[in-house]
This record gives structure tokens, C-alpha cells and sequence, in this order.
């Protein structure tokens, strides 16, 4: 007998005629269908998903205001080009969101970013100091399949000045009086200077996530999924397109043997 | 607020050492024209060459072939295979099948995390050795701060593939590569002196090789999540030849909950 699947977040019962159909299922001990259904907000269902206990009215604001600002990095990102690249070729959808998924996934405005910054705040707190020294104190960290932090997590390694809508973001966020929001919207450009780049997208997130409570590795899921919805988006929408309408820029190849002189 | 100036956009025309194509004329492939230079390689010592940057004697593609055939398992039940098997199963379509098992063969216990952690050990475990540390006091050090990978295995603690890898590597010529010397040392002392099931497993001696034919941790990385890669196209064949949805179906008795009771939302 095999073991069985153990879960704390799911519970079914099955129809009398069919053991493989659910006749009701419930979501941390609410019923789903009989009774979320009408009553509950999506966002409310996402954050039971990952919490035991369902979130209070401010927090689930919050939460679904991350999701609205993060719902679509746009298509000069990462992710959402990665997806387009699935979409302009005729991909199936999954391929699209699989891309997008992997280019938006990493240490540099990706989901693995936001969890970086999550894990600062735990380590590092209000200090600022500490936090512009992250990256160098876990330089010796054992080698991992991710590749090496390469700058302060939250902030943008290309940035010259905060950008206008992480300052909205941010604002917006913070206006609702959770502590490492409202301590980020006071200290930003302190932590701008020491750490020598402006903030980013990422790190507002990071804030915000902390503040609702969620462990780095939950942080890193929900941006991961909150923001696959432009990538689905601008994937159909260049499905749609000629490919000549697409870029593909010219190339410089510098290591070319019909260059080389015999 | 930085002062710095506007970043540049990325180079136009887009610049690069490893290749390109020009559709209608020819392809480059790491400085070699592909079909006039490289259209007889073997497919692996292309895939190591574009990994690396670095040709590989025919030795040594030959034991990198045998370590991904001796791994090459087509039973749906591990991990990254029942993801190949349940999309089979779900009528997803076949490379998505095969690129779902494949991103989760890049994980924490085995594939992926295990391998770059393990051959960065024994990369650093011949450079204190060289350099006059005894393997006894690196070991010993090493675990006081992480634990080594590739010693030790759930289930059963002999490895079944190592007889067969040993036998191909001794063929081969490449037995008396440092870095596999040190993983048999390390397995002796690990044995006698720390626990006795931590015998060597697949990953150390694979791992313990690829640092003898001088891959980097992350060259390596990218060879060593393909070596389960033959087992899994079996597990999405057979699971497309089922009953659609049967493979690994779970009845709602399959799961246990321990979470709260039920309670009223509103």
C-alpha cells in the first residue's frame, strides 16, 4: 500500500458513485463550493491557499493592490518577452507561461530577487548598514543552483533614479501603515545612498509580502504567479502578429571563422 | 539619485562569441561553422563543446555518454519522471511533458542541487589537498559547516550504478583521475570515521569525474540535469498508451488532511 498524499490545506470527500470525484471539498476547513462561492474574493481564496487562517479585510487590500501593480511587468521585461517569444512562434500556451515563468524567475528582477529581499529583511531588519552589506556577507554561502547574489536584492543593479511608478507603488502600499512599508517610504533614499541604487519593483514587493506575513519561499511563489497574467496577455496578443513585426535584432558575431585570416 | 548616466541599451547589433545563424547561409557554433566543421561531432561532444567551449577527447565523451546511460531510468514513479508521466497521462502534449520533468530534475535532494554542490567539493577538496591539507581535516571541516553530497542514499545504500560506472571508467582509462581518487578516499573516511551508510553514490562519482575532465560547477550543472533526461520520453509514451487520466490517479481516500476542521466562512 502505497502512502497516501498528507496535506493540511485540502480536504475532500468523495461522491458515493466514484471515489476519484470530489462531492465537496474544502479549503483549510471552508467549504469551497457550498459556501466560499459568492461570499469569498479571489484574493481571499489565494491567500488561504497559502495561510491557515484567512486574512483580514486590510490585508487581503493589500495583497490584491501587489497583484493589480504586478499583474503586468510589460513587455520590455523579461518574463513577458520570454512569453511573447512562446507566443510570436505559436507556442502552446503552457510553453508561453513556462517561459515566462523561467526568465522571470531569477536573481535579477525575478521572483528568486524577491525572495532574496524577504530573506534581508529577516537578516538585516531596519539596519541599513546591513542591508547594503547583504550580497557580501553571503558571498561564501555554499554553492546552490541559483547563480550568485550580484547586488543589493530589491534594487535595480541598472537603475539611475527611482522610477515613478515604484515611488507610486510604494506610497500606495505604505499608506496603509504596515511596518516595513511604512519604514521603507520614510528611509528610501537613506537606503538608495547606502546601498547606491535605486529601488525597485522587487523590493517594494519584498516589503510588502514581509509585512503580510508570508515566509521568503511563499513570497517568491505568489510573484512568480501574480505576475503571469500580462505574460498570458502579450503572448496571444503576438500570436496574433506577423513575425517581421516581432524583433530580431542584427547580430555581431566575435569569434567568426570567416572573419579569421588564414 | 545614483549620478550615474542612463545605462546603455544593449549593444546594437546584439554582440556575442558563442554563435549565430544566418538563415540561408550558414550557422557558426562557438567559432566552428556547423555543418562545414562540426556536422560529423558526436551529439554530446557538441552539447559539452557548447557548454564549455572546449573539445573533448572521444575518452571522454565516451564516459559522459555512459554516465547519462547508466542514470537513464524510465520508471514513472521518481519524481521528475511521474511529471513526464502525469502530463502523458493528462493528454498534455509531449515536450511539455518533458520540460516540466526536466526543471524539476534541478532540485534540492537529488539532480541538480546535490551534483553542483558535490563538485564543488571535490574542486575544492583538490585544491587544500594540493596544497598540503590532509583530506581528513578538510572532510572534517566541511562537515562542521554543510553537509557533503553524494554520500548516503535513501532506500538502499549501495549504489546499483556504480559497479557498471566503475567498470566504464576503468575502460576508459580514467581511474586514476585526482578528483575520483579523493571521492573513494573521502568514502573511506567518511565510513570509518563519521557513518557507516554514507557510502558514495552516483552523484559524488559522477560529480568527482566531470571535476577530472575540468568542468566548472556550473559547465558541469548544465550536463549533469540531462543524465535522467532517456528515462523519461519511455514514462510519457507508455503513459499516453493508457486510458487517458488513469496513471497515478489518486481517489479522494488517497489524500489525508490535517488541517482544520470544517468551519463556516461567513
Amino acid at each position: 500500500m502505497t502512502a497516501p498524499i498528507h496535506t493540511r490545506i485540502w480536504r475532500e470527500e468523495a461522491e458515493p458513485d466514484n471515489p476519484f470525484a470530489a462531492r465537496t471539498a474544502w479549503c483549510r476547513g471552508y467549504d469551497v463550493f457550498g459556501e466560499m462561492l459568492g461570499r469569498a474574493r479571489w484574493v481571499e481564496m489565494l491567500w488561504l491557499l497559502f495561510r491557515s487562517e484567512r486574512p483580514t479585510p486590510a490585508a487581503a487590500d493589500l495583497l490584491e493592490t501587489l497583484a493589480l501593480a504586478l499583474a503586468n511587468p510589460g513587455p520590455r521585461d523579461a518574463s513577458v518577452h520570454a512569453a511573447m517569444c512562446g507566443g510570436i512562434g505559436g507556442a502552446t500556451a503552457a510553453a508561453a507561461l513556462m517561459a515566462a515563468l523561467a526568465a522571470g524567475a531569477g536573481r535579477c528582477g525575478g521572483a528568486r530577487e524577491v525572495h532574496d529581499a524577504m530573506a534581508a529583511w529577516r537578516e538585516c531588519g531596519e539596519d541599513i548598514a546591513a542591508w547594503a552589506a547583504f550580497p557580501a556577507r553571503h558571498r561564501d554561502d555554499e554553492i546552490d543552483v541559483w547563480p550568485a547574489m550580484e547586488h543589493v536584492p530589491g534594487f535595480d543593479p541598472r537603475g539611475v533614479s527611482t522610477p515613478t511608478p515604484v515611488k507610486q507603488l510604494l506610497a500606495h502600499l505604505a499608506a496603509a501603515g504596515t511596518p516595513r512599508l511604512a519604514w521603507l517610504q520614510a528611509q528610501r533614499p537613506a537606503m538608495e545612498a547606502a546601498v547606491g541604487l535605486p529601488l525597485a519593483t522587487t523590493g517594494v514587493a519584498a516589503a510588502a509580502l514581509a509585512d503580510l506575513g508570508f515566509a521568503p519561499e511563499e513570497g517568491e511563489m505568489l510573484f512568480l504567479l501574480l505576475r503571469l497574467p500580462g505574460a498570458a496577455a502579450h503572448a496571444l496578443e503576438q500570436r496574433g502578429h506577423h513575425y517581421r513585426d516581432f524583433p530580431f535584432p542584427e547580430v555581431e558575431l566575435t569569434d567568426d571563422p570567416a572573419r579569421r585570416t588564414p | 539619485m545614483t549620478g550615474r548616466p542612463p545605462p546603455a541599451a544593449q549593444a546594437a547589433p546584439f554582440r556575442t562569441r558563442v554563435g549565430a545563424c544566418w538563415p540561408g547561409s550558414r550557422a557558426v557554433f562557438r567559432g566552428a561553422d556547423l555543418h562545414a566543421e562540426l556536422a560529423d561531432l558526436d551529439w554530446m561532444a557538441l552539447y559539452v563543446f557548447g557548454i564549455t567551449g572546449r573539445r573533448f577527447a572521444p575518452a571522454a565523451v565516451r564516459l559522459l555518454h555512459a554516465i547519462w546511460v547508466l542514470t537513464s531510468y524510465p520508471d514513472a514513479r521518481l519524481w521528475n519522471n511521474r511529471v513526464a508521466a502525469l502530463a502523458g497521462s493528462a493528454r498534455s502534449t509531449s515536450v511539455l511533458a518533458l520540460s516540466g520533468a526536466v526543471a524539476v530534475t534541478e532540485a534540492g535532494i537529488f539532480g541538480g542541487g546535490p551534483g553542483i554542490r558535490a563538485i564543488d567539493f571535490f574542486r575544492r577538496a583538490g585544491v587544500a589537498t594540493a596544497a598540503g591539507m590532509p583530506l581528513r581535516d578538510f572532510v572534517g571541516a566541511e562537515l562542521e559547516s554543510r553537509r557533503i553530497y553524494g554520500y548516503g542514499r535513501p532506500i538502499n545504500i549501495l549504489d546499483e550504478r556504480l559497479p557498471a560506472l566503475q567498470a566504464k571508467v576503468a575502460a576508459l582509462g580514467f581511474d586514476g583521475g585526482r578528483h575520483y581518487r579523493l571521492a573513494f578516499e573521502v568514502e573511506r573516511l567518511l565510513v570509518e570515521e563519521h557513518k557507516p551508510f554514507l557510502k558514495m553514490n552516483y552523484a559524488a562519482a559522477t560529480a568527482a569525474l566531470a571535476a577530472d575532465l575540468g568542468f566548472t560547477p556550473r559547465e558541469y550543472h548544465l550536463f549533469n540535469i540531462l543524465k535522467t533526461l532517456a528515462g523519461m520520453p519511455p514514462c510519457i509514451m507508455e503513459a499516453t498508451e493508457q486510458p487517458a487520466g488513469t496513471v497515478f490517479a489518486t481517489p479522494c481516500a488517497g489524500v489525508t488532511y490535517g488541517g482544520p476542521p470544517p468551519r463556516r466562512w461567513d
